[in-house]
């Protein structure tokens, strides 16, 4: 009898022990405990999650490895990473519907950046102008917020009916995706200047337009090259809507004509290029922005 | 000395506009003020008695309901590069160096590079940050930052330089050895200084010319003339100025008034609640 209840009296003492190491490790996520020196307590998401984030990247890409080589699933629904690289390599050399995938990526990325460029001159200027003038204000707001929210397919038609069928339509199009979100951080880029600053100037004997362009312009720069990074991110998700009617060329011409036959793997190896370029697009704006604009988050 | 180096304030009040009558604010209320050149004149007072106010009109931000500024003669319509501001923060341009900063001013104005190189480097030497001048703004200390306001305002070479709570923001020791800088600049250039703050005893330390106010509706209501400033800048001793019998009698004088004053309020507070 004694002997039982100490076996079990052990037993639970391990099964506690276990508990208890649980106990330690939720304790870390939500007790309130000092820090080791160095830290900050109380940060929120503080340290890096560079190692995890690249964990998960390798994590996913193995477990498509697996998925789709184990025959669980049909090529069709989801195609090995090996089928998708040799499509790479065969529509880098062969083509894919009319052109290589050299000729359809440039011809994506000068829509893209043609949009992107054709937005940078206008949409900054009018939402600097929208940050410091009440009439530019009055103009363009009610446009801007009116059409910003609706999806580029639903206005494509109109695009089309009015610009036709041509080049001119499509970088069009992404030029109006691109253009409300940089005009509207160039906007709000404006009210980051301090009114100690623009007095300064002005009592430092400065015009009005010497004091939009040394100091509101200046003081607005950070934010709209959080502009340019967004407007950027956009062109690229209205690439393939862009691309929907009478293309010829493109990556997401491409894609969509490689879904029609059923082409998973190309479809697959399309959506990687695009992302690939913006991603390393996004990283190079990262680049330039701490390069320009050093002081950005130290103020 | 010449009407042309004299600000007159001029029976000035300034009447922020409300809705309705009873939510108008009297910020002033009738200020007579001259300042002479050479004359380190600081206002002194408790929040809400229109001491900002009255260095927004100086600086010619804001005009007066009634009555009128003139500098040299001539009226105060708005901002120009003959009276320079110094901030309580925020008013540096973090994304030029301090040379840059400096010589802005005389950069907007047209001046050649080099010759107003120069004169930024003579009035940052002034503020001793002769080794600074290619440093950003944000590597620099609270204190460093407000030398180069200091020198930044002086580069313009204006008649007048206006100080709205400069050392509001920085600890008591940076603060002590800022304030004793401001007296050498003072006496170097021969300007007009006008200086606002809620220390008591930075004000009787640094002024020539003490205006107390008073708030609801902003008014003056002792004026002191003083010599402590000069006492130091020929002794260079500021703790023995600052611990002297009659630094501090004239300390719990004027404390006392504002004291007096925020009770005052307190009281009017207490009786719009019940």
């Amino acid at each position: 009898m004694r002997d039982d209840t100490r076996i079990e009296a052990s037993m639970s003492y391990g099964h506690l022990q276990r508990l208890a190491g649980a106990g330690a490790g939720l304790q870390r996520l939500f007790a309130k405990r000092g820090v080791k020196p160095g830290e900050h307590f109380g940060a929120p998401g503080q340290g890096s999650a560079g190692g995890i984030a690249t964990g998960t990247v390798i994590a996913l890409f193995l477990l498509w490895v697996v998925v789709s080589n184990s025959g669980w699933v049909k090529p069709i629904f989801l195609p090995t990473p090996q089928a998708v690289f040799a499509k790479f390599i065969q529509v880098s050399t062969e083509g894919f519907a009319g052109g290589t995938l050299l000729e359809h990526t440039l011809t994506s990325l000068s829509r893209v950046f043609g949009a992107f460029a054709l937005a940078c001159i206008t949409a900054i200027p009018i939402g600097v102008m929208m940050g410091v003038s009440r009439v530019a204000r009055g103009l363009f707001d009610p446009p801007i917020e009116f059409y910003r929210p609706l999806p580029p397919l639903a206005y494509l038609p109109m695009v089309i009916i009015w610009f036709g069928i041509g080049e001119f339509s499509k970088v069009y199009l992404i030029f109006l995706a691109i253009f409300a979100p940089m005009a509207i951080a160039a906007r709000s880029g404006v009210r980051s200047v301090s009114i100690e600053q623009i007095h300064a100037a002005y009592s430092m004997g400065a015009t009005r337009m010497q004091v939009i362009w040394h100091v509101i312009l200046k003081s607005a720069l950070p934010e709209i090259f959080t502009g340019m990074r967004i407007g950027i991110g956009v062109g690229w998700t209205t690439l393939v809507a862009g691309e929907m009617v009478a293309s010829t060329r493109g990556l997401g011409f491409m894609v969509l004509n490689a879904a029609e036959f059923l082409a998973s793997d190309v479809v697959i190896m399309g959506i990687i290029v695009i992302g690939l370029f913006a991603f390393v697009f996004d990283l190079l704006m990262r680049h330039l922005e701490k390069v320009l604009v050093p002081w950005k988050g130290k103020v | 000395m010449s009407n042309e180096q004299r600000l007159q304030v001029k029976s000035v009040s300034v009447i922020y506009p409300g809705r309705t009558a009873r939510e108008q604010v009297h910020a002033l209320d009738n200020i007579d003020l001259t300042i002479n050149r050479g004359d380190f004149v600081v206002a002194l007072g408790a929040s809400g008695c229109g001491k900002t106010t009255l260095l927004s009109l100086m600086a010619g931000f804001i005009t007066p309901s009634k009555g009128e500024l003139t500098l040299g003669g001539k009226p105060v319509l708005g901002p120009a590069s003959d009276r320079g501001v110094v901030f309580q923060k925020h008013a540096l341009l973090p994304w030029l160096s301090v040379m840059e900063n400096t010589e802005f001013g005389l950069k907007l104005q047209g001046v050649p590079k080099q010759e107003r190189r120069e004169i930024a480097a003579k009035n940052l030497a002034l503020v001793g940050l002769k080794d600074f001048h290619q440093h950003m703004i944000y590597q620099l200390s609270g204190g460093m930052q407000q030398r180069v306001g200091i020198a930044r305002a002086l580069t313009c070479n204006p008649a007048m330089l206006l100080m709205d709570e400069p050392m509001a923001a920085l600890d008591a020791l940076t603060r002590e050895t800022i304030q004793e800088l401001l007296l050498e600049v003072w006496q170097k250039t021969q300007k007009m200084f006008f200086f606002i703050t809620h220390s008591v005893e930075e004000a009787l330390f640094l002024a020539s010319h003490l205006i107390v106010m008073s708030p609801r509706p902003g008014r003056i209501t002792h004026r002191y003339e003083l010599d402590f400033n000069k006492r130091f800048l020929q002794t260079g001793d500021s703790r023995a100025i600052k611990s002297s019998p009659d630094f501090i009698k004239m300390r719990e004088t004027v404390l006392s008034i504002i004291y007096g004053d925020e009770r005052a309020a307190e009281k009017q507070k207490e009786a719009s609640h019940a």
